[in-house]
């Protein structure tokens, strides 16, 4: 099976320990995980604002790089998300029948970590290790979009050592949404701050998450309050070993 | 008696947190989205009595949806049997219009907005009438009808009680099915004792803000009205095609009083409204209660079919609005927004109606729903109408409750894309600039290798800090009140060519 990492841009950007740490723990599994040099982004940026004429060169790019392997993986639901549910669409505006059917047939290849693992792997106990309380926040994309359900609970509660508590509005909206944290500012806070007052509630250490922007968003607010939370994504935790924790 | 309005504002504008509600007035001066939110937002007490009623209609409808172990079957024969009827709109109106003259009724057919109302005005003004009692109804707030009644000198009394609420205070709606979510028992009782008396029967003295005494209060003030009214105004939740019948359901019962006791009955009714025939009807008396109150069923469901003789209205007038329906129906993806059946489940479980309320959507459609049907309905030419597909974080809630599955999110870009397509060739504004800087950096990934470098450099500025904090700028909205944080001193693609070594491009 040739396996391919889809980083994304933006943790290839600006939290490359995620993808980082999808690697080694995809290497711990036995996957052996090329990366494809001339991936960038899935468009979900410019779908999301409205700009889908600009999203096109993405969607052809993606199935260019992607097209040939047997599975694609990415640590990001949102991304997933745009790929599954936004990328034929803008095929279909580009207008073009030969990019649609490609999409169709790289879209089922494409998953976000924790479906990679559970569904495509069959393995929900990872032999992580990361002894310490944590809380769970379900990013809207992949609860609603991709429909994980509960895989990534699974895998984390089959972590060595990990207290998991329960997060009070857990699958209520964080308020990140894109380019919405920036047009719609005052609404976003107002929704992270509710968000972030449930996560102290839990006194948990750490919140995970599937999707760093979220995590970035809840993070800004935390970290504005010097609250003391550390925001890891759900492979960074799933990496951590004993030998080498997180 | 006349309701006496709110003072409108210095050159007409709306008063400043009640943006105006039609669709068919300029919305000249009207705050887009984002600034009518930051408004609305500051109202402490709004955003506790929001969150705490939403939070309650929330819980009940899921736990009655839950009860139902065919709750996805049922919604996908909702939707399907909608977009058999949108598909065959034409053939099922005059279906629907054959049926309902045959029964007695007398039915009109409304372009727009101006035109329903003159023919709602000359109606009540051949009834010789100066005053209507209306059920609430969302046709009749879309076009404005109150105001063009009252123009021509009629007064309409809303016979709701979250309708009285919001009419006595000078109030615009703010909700589909709770238009007054946004009052507390306290402000009620105080609207009731300050405004009663000027338009009829007066609040008694010593009234409380025990829910039974706020009841009792409107039910005797709009008892007399009731028994005086000639001429009744309704909307329709529902037109059955195969008999020509109107459908309204309700909770209070002053629907079957409007629809039972007046001589004349005009009912305003959107051209979305059809439905082949009863049997499809069956499967929304379901979905409507349970998704809208969190009711098995509703109290009152009443069906009117033309006229009968010596039982009830003698005169029944059916006005089949278009107001731009047409128009969204040509659209392929935006008319699953004529769906909707104004449940309101969307607004209930939506993050940023809860915080933001239905006022700043400057819309009767409020919410979610408001987002998608709002701009389709007037067009995206106005600020406002171009903000509202925006005022979502796409986070998809709303579809995961809508009992006819609107794909809202999906709606919300669709509409998002027209909106950005509608400001191509003109002068490109800031942000369409900065998208297209951003697709040519992400067309290549030497390029966007270029710009990592430009970051990850930036990394040494910070010295040891991890966040940054406010700063000026495109960014200053995030950095209001969130932290961002520091390029990290590596890429990813940087460390895996250290470690890994740079792959042969593939042939
Ligand atoms: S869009 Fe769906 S959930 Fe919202 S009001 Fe309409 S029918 Fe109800």
């Amino acid at each position: 099976m040739r396996v391919a990492l889809f980083a994304t841009c933006f943790n290839d950007t600006m939290w490359p320990n995620t993808p980082k740490s999808t690697v080694l723990l995809l290497e711990r599994l036995g996957v052996e995980v090329e990366f494809p040099f001339e991936q960038t982004c899935c468009g979900q940026m410019f779908t999301n604002t409205g700009y889908a004429e600009e999203a096109i060169p993405g969607v052809r790019q993606f199935v260019d790089v992607f097209g040939d392997y047997d599975a694609v993986v990415a640590p990001s639901g949102s991304c997933v998300g745009s790929v599954r549910h936004q990328h034929g669409a803008i095929a279909d505006r580009a207008g073009d029948r030969a990019l649609r059917s490609a999409v169709d047939a790289l879209v089922p290849k494409v998953y976000e970590l924790s479906e990679f693992l559970v569904d495509v792997l069959g393995v929900t106990d990872v032999g992580a290790y990361f002894p310490h309380r944590v809380t769970y926040h379900p990013t809207c994309h992949s609860l609603r979009m991709l429909r994980v359900g509960d895989k990534p609970l699974t895998l984390l509660r089959n972590v060595k050592g990990i207290e998991l508590v329960e997060l009070n509005g857990a699958d209520q909206c964080c308020g990140f949404g894109g380019t919405f944290a920036m047009k719609n500012s005052d609404v976003s806070v107002a929704m992270g701050s509710d968000k972030s007052a449930n996560v102290k509630e839990t006194g948990a250490e750490v919140l995970v998450a599937g999707d760093n922007s979220c995590l970035a968003h809840i993070g800004g607010l935390l970290t504005r309050e010097r609250a003391g939370v550390r925001m890891m994504h759900l492979a960074e935790i799933l990496a951590s070993t004993e030998k080498e924790p997180a | 008696m006349t309701l006496t309005h709110a003072e409108p504002a210095p050159s007409g504008k709306p008063p400043a947190g009640h943006p105006h509600v039609g669709v068919t007035s300029t919305f000249v001066g009207m705050p887009k989205f984002p600034d009518a939110a930051r408004i609305e937002l500051a109202n402490t007490t709004q955003r506790r009595n929001l969150a705490h009623a939403t939070g309650i209609i929330r819980d009940k409808r899921a736990s009655v949806v839950g009860e139902l172990d065919n709750w996805e079957e049922l919604r996908l024969a909702a939707e399907a049997i909608k977009n058999r009827t949108l598909r065959h709109l034409d053939d099922y109106l005059v279906q629907f219009e054959e049926n309902a003259t045959k029964a007695g009724a007398v039915v009109h057919w409304a372009r727009d907005a101006e035109e329903a109302n003159r023919i709602v005005v000359d109606l009540v003004r051949e009834t010789g009438s100066d005053e209507v009692v209306k059920v609430k109804s969302m046709a009749t707030q879309e076009i404005e009808l109150n105001e063009a009644l009252q123009a021509a000198g009629i007064d309409a009394w809303e016979t709701d009680l979250a309708e009285l609420i919001v009419q006595l205070g000078d109030d615009w709606p703010s909700h589909i099915l709770v238009p007054a979510i946004h009052r507390n028992r306290s402000e009620v009782r105080e609207i009731f004792l300050r405004r009663m008396k000027d338009v009829g029967r007066p609040a008694p003295e010593d009234l409380t803000d025990d829910p039974r005494r706020l009841a009792e209060a409107a039910r005797l003030h709009l008892r007399e009205k009731f028994l005086r009214a000639k001429v009744g105004i309704s909307g329709a939740n529902f037109a059955v095609a195969d008999t020509g019948s109107l459908v309204v359901v309700e909770s209070e019962g002053n629907g079957r009083m409007c629809l039972t006791l007046p001589e004349t009955l005009i009912s305003v009714v959107g051209i979305e409204k059809v439905l082949p025939s009863w049997a499809d009807l069956e499967v929304f008396l379901q979905v409507l209660p349970r998704s809208s109150t969190g009711e098995r069923e509703n109290p009152y469901t009443s069906i009117w079919t033309g006229v009968t003789p010596g039982d009830g209205p003698q005169n029944a007038h059916i006005i089949l609005l278009d107001n731009n329906r047409t128009n969204v129906l040509a659209d392929e993806v935006g008319r699953a927004a004529l769906r909707c059946i104004r449940c309101s489940a969307c607004l209930n479980v939506c993050p940023v109606y809860e915080r933001a309320g239905g006022h700043a959507y400057g819309s009767v459609y409020p919410g979610p729903i408001g987002a998608i049907l709002t701009p389709q309905l007037r067009g995206t030419s106005s600020k406002v109408d171009q903000s509202l597909p925006y005022a979502s974080s796409l986070c998809g809630a709303c579809f995961d409750v809508c009992p006819v599955r609107i794909d809202i999110p999906e709606l919300l870009v669709h509409l998002r894309t027209r909106v950005v397509d509608e400001h191509r060739g003109g002068r490109p504004t800031a942000e369409a600039a900065a998208f297209k800087a951003m697709a040519w950096m992400f067309g290549s990934h030497r390029r966007l290798e270029a710009a990592q470098k430009a970051a990850t450099t930036s990394n040494r500025f910070f010295g040891r800090r991890k966040t940054i904090g406010a700063i000026p700028g495109p960014l200053a909205g995030w950095s209001s009140a969130r932290d961002i944080p520091v390029p990290p001193a590596e890429s990813f693609r940087d460390w895996w060519k250290r470690e890994r070594g740079e792959q042969e491009p593939r042939s």
